[in-house]
């Protein structure tokens, strides 16, 4: 793990709202072929850091970068960072006005300039990989909650990014959505998918993660493997944030 | 009713409505252009050009279409700005429409969601092909039912170009009424012209609206 190349590099950040400060000099890495993990309670700061490292979000003090290159969205070399960092959003955010192959291919026409024939080609390859080939007429509002996060992780995967990085995909499914999702986000790290993944499903980060990191109040509370931190929690808060997941059973009189 | 009557005025309303279509579509096409600018400039702040633009909205909104015609026509001569009637009916229309045009506009720019736009540049798309490609497609399907309404509400307002001596439909039918006191079948040919602008104009635009239905919001 170690030798592998570092991709994106989070180096004490500080980033305020007014003057709250959400993160305060929090640091992470992520090196190729890693699936890390992010867990925490609602508020502590999750989405904000995925959108930090995708530059859509200014940061007070520290440094992003992305193979070296500062990550900043003020900058013009934002667009060909973002090229290589995909991001799926919990609320999909596919474009209501194209079709499902429009929405997929688009961004590689327009931002790769890309052949359109070849393109068009490996759109219907990642949607039949999903299982949705026969929606590549349909538009965003005919589709589920389910088949919407499905399309907008083939439209991330059509621009060939380096490293994926997904904010709670599966927050706005309903229970039987779920697994259709999910189920697409491990086999992406059984090909040795780079990604950062955002998740409220304990049982999903367990399996998918190499790395997990429980972020509280804007402060990495604790980072290990999978089974490090899912089975032996070190801290006080973690084993309390873990707990809410699980339940006793009740004792009838 | 004296079919005869009105069958020798027909050539008449007919030249009439010539000219309000002439100027009222020279005009809305202009008022559309100033709509979006102003729009733009307004959703996107652009300093001072936004102030100027929110003054000269709150004017031609809040003042008639018949005082900024007689303020075009009578007052800017007299400062030693000549204009010509149809120029001015042209104008005062665009001025007119295209502050209804930039609020229209401007509304449908606020109705795209911010993440949108994020989702947009995560592909790595520019600033300007994120608003080309994702913002104004959808403002404007947005912005269609309110845009419909208001070149209806421009093609009626131009009835009171005849304040500006122009030829028009209403200034027609007033000048015949004057001269021969044949008034209904004036009025009922007043009627009938109006309705066959404004039929078609609204026929167009019911289905210029289910069409962009088609690729609205759905979820
Ligand atoms: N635009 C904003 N302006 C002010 N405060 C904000 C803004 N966006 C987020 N915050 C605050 O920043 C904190 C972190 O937000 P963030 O969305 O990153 O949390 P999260 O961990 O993703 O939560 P959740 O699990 O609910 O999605 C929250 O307290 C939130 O209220
Ligand atoms: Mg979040």
């Amino acid at each position: 793990m170690s030798k592998r190349e570092e991709i994106i590099r989070v180096d004490h950040i500080t980033k305020r709202y007014d003057e709250n400060a959400v993160l305060d000099d929090f640091s992470l890495s992520v090196h190729e072929g890693e699936v890390v993990v992010i867990v925490g309670p609602s508020g502590c700061g999750k989405s904000t850091i995925l959108r930090i490292m995708n530059g859509l979000e200014p940061i007070q003090k520290g440094e992003v970068t992305y193979r070296g290159e500062k990550v900043d969205g003020k900058l013009g070399s934002i667009t060909r960072i973002r090229e290589k960092v995909g991001m799926v959003f919990q609320s999909y955010e596919l474009f209501p006005h194209k079709t499902i192959l429009q929405n997929i291919m688009l961004a590689s026409i327009l931002v790769q300039k890309r052949d359109r024939r070849e393109v068009k080609e490996e759109a219907l390859q990642l949607l039949a990989r999903v299982g949705l080939s026969e929606k590549k007429d349909a538009y965003p509002r005919q589709l589920s909650g389910g088949q919407k996060q499905r399309v907008a992780i083939v439209r991330a995967l059509a621009m060939h990014p380096e490293v994926l990085l997904f904010d709670e995909v599966t927050a706005a499914l309903d229970p039987e959505m779920v697994r259709e999702v999910l189920d697409v986000l491990l086999s992406l790290a059984k090909e040795g998918k780079t990604m950062v993944i955002v998740t409220h499903e304990m049982s999903f980060a367990k399996a998918v993660a190499d790395r997990v990191i429980f972020l509280d109040g804007g402060h990495m509370e604790e980072e290990g493997t999978a089974s490090e931190f899912f089975d032996h929690p070190k801290t006080e808060r973690a084993k309390q944030f873990l707990h809410t997941f699980t339940y006793d059973k009740v004792e009838r009189e | 009713m004296n079919w005869e009557v009105i069958g020798s005025y027909l050539p008449l309303y007919w030249k009439a409505m010539l000219l309000t279509l002439r100027i009222g579509w020279i005009g809305i096409a202009f008022a559309i252009l100033i709509g979006i600018l102003v729009a733009i400039v307004r959703f996107y702040k652009v300093p001072v050009a936004s102030q100027i633009a929110g003054v000269y909205i709150e004017i031609f909104r809040n003042t008639p279409l018949l005082v900024q015609l007689f303020f075009l026509y009578f007052a800017l001569p007299r400062i030693g700005i000549p204009m010509k009637a149809d120029f001015c009916g042209a104008l005062g229309l665009a001025l007119l429409g295209g502050s209804y045009m930039a609020e229209t506009f401007r509304s449908g720019l606020e109705s795209v969601a911010k993440i949108q736009t994020e989702s947009a540049l995560s592909l790595g798309m520019n600033k300007s092909q994120m608003v080309l490609h994702i913002i104004f497609p959808q403002a404007f399907s947005r912005s269609v039912p309110s845009f419909v309404a208001n070149i209806i509400f421009l093609l009626k307002e131009t009835s009171v170009f005849s304040a500006i001596s122009l030829m028009d439909l209403m200034f027609t039918a007033k000048d015949l009424i004057g001269l021969y006191y044949k008034t209904s079948e004036c009025l009922v040919l007043l009627v009938v012209f109006y309705a066959l602008i404004l039929i078609p104009v609204s026929v167009l635009g019911d289905r210029l609206e289910r069409r962009v239905r088609h690729a609205e919001f759905g979820d």
